[in-house]
């Protein structure tokens, strides 16, 4: 798909929200930007729009009428799409054919808005969070096989295919991902898809004790039962999860078997052996039930009526025990994700100082924080993600290779990029 | 040997040898600095030995900041470098520039620690791939990305290449199991990438730097993700009567929603070569051959084999055999992975290419690749990777005569250019270094490579750090004159390939 040089929309560029249908359109609109210097917001379906530093934009680009799936091969196992498309079109698109994205990103939408609003998967890419199968089955960047997208200058670019293995030229569809809109306009985007597992069950564990629960989880994941999922959650959530087959309301460390009916059952009580687990101490839950638990976890439910505050931390497995000891004096409430390496944290209270204080933690333990929900004045002054200066250097170098006068989402990630 | 244009060479850098050499041994152990003719020999090609050339000096570095000194004073000197782990690769990566420093990693040959409870290994780079695994299977776990020559290659070579191998549809390739690297770039900036939490923040420069062939830095330490071994391990041996119909099951059996651990076909002339040379019992009447292998739990297993065999009768298999033991289901391997030694009985050499092509398009591809044996008159046996959609096809020829390299060279490219054609990539997993150079304007147009470039640039803006690689020598794709494609003997024969 060849850019025409010479093709000409319609373009009122008086108005400060675009909204495009084609991606000649798009061009247009990033060429006069360019030529102009005029910054510009990208958005898509802004479930996440508000994860990120505020900055000044006089133009909108709104891609939610680019939107569409332009090829889906399930025998090839890949989906083409338009990036403005609905994260939820694709999922049920796929689903007819038992088909997933095995990353399950997250629904931000409970978090910021009360409801379901899963985002476009643009939005999804760019932001590169994913939800329980992380540590089985890798990031959102894992399962991206390539992509079309406009550069700064509006040069439409492509990088990758749509098949499994490609190393052809340098791997862009990762430096897009988890790039907050700062690289390029995405346009296209190959995606990997697998088959959904015939079943999935979790065992459901009593137990209110971090320290246990990660050993817990550290157990089932050497274990060969090949978990996908792997959580806890303290007593205070335990009365969030009102399940048929959930026998008690406390604290609870959830770990999820997937696969064939029969292998699952059988991975299921090897587990429960293999962690010394008594039966009155565990629940099973069954495909439907299961379903249901991990969509709560994915939608980050238990912190639905959060006005402020929310963190995520992510961490080698080993440093999460110390790190949420150390965070206890600011009152915190958080349930871990990703079998132990991944926090989600509410605070009661957050300024400036307990922010340095909590990075300060979190870096001597090897890991990272993303501010996702906090207050404007904070956020205004606060670093949402952290960097040190020698990335720094090199994001900006990096940056400016795609996006040279800086026009897209400036400033969204760090100040000056 | 056909021509290859490589960057101009620096007549100023030539005429500094013996400066450079004195300089950089004031930085180096001295006796790490190679300078004569006879020390330089071992290091004048890699895998692909089809090209030759003696590097200006090598420096074999022991420690970080001795790669970060090296690589600063040649960024002030402007001397280019070549980076080179264990020297196996078949695209000509580490191929030495005449006016180059050779930065041979052989040094950093130690796995730096085993973390069981993050269930990682932190390791320097020319560790070999294989020695990770080894280095945990004691407790139960492996790395899971394997390329055939696993024995040798090294990880800090396959992060450069984001090498595959034949499990990798279930585990994905390097880049889906590193969890971290650091690195020095060309101005000596020492910095890590990732780390062992997940996904860290900012823009993905592990990503960025898994598969760039040694473009944009110099991989000084590795962080692998290690996974606990499947408890079973099984394989079928299928005959199909057609490419079609093999073609046809593969394609169901992903529909029905199976992921092999691995899945491979060969084509009839590979079969026979192969079942001849290593006697592996396989149905050397049929059109193609696949094996297929599927881990997990016991129950997991079997109804995936169960699954596979009645996809495969369905599908017209005129044979189907089910591995009762892992002794059987090794042999159902030994002669696939025989398939280079089996080759070399049948021609004096062979050219092995490594193509992507989406799954559905094999039947195709491999009818175009027999009518293109025709053409050029030389034989050809492909064996296929179909969980991953990685071919490679074999072409036999004589290199002694020119005119059958010529042609070799160009049936080579020729299938390659088909391959980008039905929507697959110029190479799956041996990436592209100068071999496939000039055919990247098959897959790119000249903004996307610029774009790429611009990457270059920003990180190495003086085109110093493996140079003439990857991307075409010209700008403009337009302007690339005939296609050279390369292949080549293999170094080292007894390592296993592909």
């Amino acid at each position: 798909m060849e850019e025409k040089q010479n093709s000409q929309t319609s373009l009122d560029f008086n108005q400060n929200t675009f909204k495009p249908t084609s991606r000649e359109e798009i061009v247009e609109i990033i060429k006069t930007c360019y030529r102009k210097n005029i910054p510009i917001e990208i958005n898509g379906l802004k479930s996440k729009n508000k994860i990120g530093r505020n900055f000044q934009s006089e133009k909108t680009l709104d891609l939610s009428d680019y939107k569409g799936i332009i090829d889906y091969k399930p025998e090839e196992l890949y989906i083409k799409v338009k990036a403005g498309t609905p994260l939820k079109e694709i999922v049920e698109k796929l689903d007819k054919n038992n088909q997933q994205l095995a990353f399950e990103p997250n629904d931000f939408g409970y978090l910021f808005s009360g409801e379901s609003n899963s985002g476009s998967i643009g939005g999804v890419v760019s932001c590169n969070f994913a939800g329980s199968r992380r540590f089985k089955v890798g990031s959102v960047r894992d399962h991206i096989l390539g992509f079309q997208g406009i550069n700064g200058k509006g040069e439409t670019i492509k990088s990758g295919g749509t098949v499994v293995k490609n190393v052809t030229g340098y791997d862009l569809s990762k430096l897009v991902s988890g790039s907050f809109g700062t690289l390029m306009i995405l346009t296209e985007l190959s995606i990997k898809v697998l088959p959904k597992p015939e079943t999935s069950k979790t065992l459901i564990i009593k137990n209110p004790h971090l320290k246990k629960a990660l050993d817990f989880l550290g157990k089932a994941l050497s274990s060969s039962t090949d978990p996908s999922g792997g959580v806890f959650y303290p007593d205070y959530f335990g009365k969030d999860f009102v399940l048929n087959d959930l026998t008690h309301d406390g604290g609870l460390t959830a770990i999820r078997i997937e696969g064939p009916t029969n292998s699952v059952d059988q991975r299921v009580n090897r587990l429960s052996k293999e962690l010394g687990l008594l039966d009155q101490e565990l629940s099973i839950l069954d495909n439907e039930q299961s379903n249901i638990f991990w969509s709560r976890t994915r939608n980050l439910e238990v912190f639905k009526k959060l006005e402020n505050n929310l963190l995520r931390i992510v961490l080698p497995i080993s440093e999460t025990l110390q790190v949420i000891q150390k965070l206890k004096s600011y009152e915190i409430k958080y349930f871990i994700d990703w079998a132990g390496s991944l926090i989600w944290s509410s605070f009661d209270q957050l300024d400036t100082k307990i922010l340095n204080e909590i990075k300060d933690i979190v870096k001597k333990h090897q890991g990272y924080i993303t501010l996702i929900k906090i207050e404007e004045d904070l956020k205004a002054s606060a670093d949402i993600f952290t960097i040190d200066p020698i990335k720094y250097k090199i994001s900006e170098k990096i940056k400016r290779s795609f996006d040279p006068k800086r026009i897209f989402n400036p400033g969204k990630m760090y100040t000056g990029i | 040997m056909s021509s290859l244009q490589m960057p101009k060479v620096d007549i100023a850098v030539m005429s500094k040898k013996d400066k450079i050499a004195s300089d950089l041994r004031r930085i180096i152990n001295s006796k790490n600095v190679l300078s004569n003719p006879d020390e330089l020999r071992p290091f004048e090609t890699d895998g692909l030995t089809a090209y030759r050339q003696m590097p200006l000096l090598v420096v074999m570095p022991e420690t970080v900041e001795e790669v970060s000194q090296i690589l600063k004073y040649c960024n002030e000197n402007k001397v280019k470098v070549v980076p080179r782990g264990a020297g196996t690769g078949l695209s000509g990566g580490s191929m030495p520039l005449e006016d180059c420093v050779l930065m041979a990693m052989g040094k950093f040959n130690k796995i730096i620690e085993i973390d069981y409870e993050n269930r990682c290994v932190v390791t320097q780079p020319c560790v070999t791939n294989l020695a990770i695994t080894h280095a945990v299977q004691d407790k139960g776990f492996y790395y899971a990305p394997d390329p055939s020559s696993q024995i040798a290659c090294s990880i800090g070579g396959n992060v450069a290449e984001n090498s595959g191998g034949v499990h990798s549809l279930k585990y994905g390739a390097t880049t889906n199991n590193l969890l971290g690297i650091q690195v020095v770039l060309m101005d000596g900036t020492v910095t890590k990438f990732g780390g062992k939490a997940m996904d860290a923040e900012g823009y993905d420069f592990l990503g960025l730097m898994t598969g760039s062939e040694g473009l944009l830095g110099v991989i000084t330490e590795v962080t692998v993700k290690i996974l606990k071994s499947p408890e079973v391990v099984k394989a079928a041996l299928v005959g199909f009567p057609s490419i079609e119909d093999a073609g046809n099951c593969v394609a169901e059996i992903i529909a029905e929603g199976c992921i092999p651990a691995g899945m491979e076909i060969m084509d009839k002339a590979l079969t026979k070569a192969t079942n001849d040379y290593s006697k592996a019992g396989y149905p050397t009447d049929a059109e193609a051959m696949m094996i297929v292998e599927f881990d997990g739990t016991e129950h997991e297993v079997e109804a995936y084999i169960q699954k596979t065999k009645e996809i495969a009768e369905k599908n017209n298999s005129s044979s189907l055999k089910i591995s009762k033991s892992n002794e059987e289901r090794l042999k159902f391997w030994a002669g696939r992975k025989a398939a280079f030694p089996a080759c070399g009985v049948l021609a004096p050499d062979y050219m092995c290419m490594d193509g992507s092509i989406p799954r559905g398009k094999l039947a195709e591809v491999l009818n175009e690749i027999s009518r293109l044996s025709k053409k050029y008159n030389l034989p050809v046996a492909n064996a296929f990777h179909a969980g991953d959609g990685n071919l490679h096809p074999l072409i036999m020829f004589d290199a002694n005569d020119k005119e059958s390299l010529r042609k070799c060279e160009e049936f080579g490219a020729d299938i390659l250019k088909y391959c980008v054609k039905v929507g697959g990539a110029l190479t799956g997993e041996h990436g592209v270094g100068i071999e496939k150079r000039e055919l990247m304007c098959e897959a790119f147009n000249d903004k996307d490579i610029q774009q790429q470039l611009t990457i270059k640039v920003a990180l190495d803006p003086n085109s110093l750090l493996n140079p003439g690689k990857v991307y075409p020598i010209l700008r403009k794709c337009a302007e690339e004159g005939r296609v050279h494609v390369h292949g080549g003997k293999t170094k080292f024969p007894d390592i296993p390939r592909f």
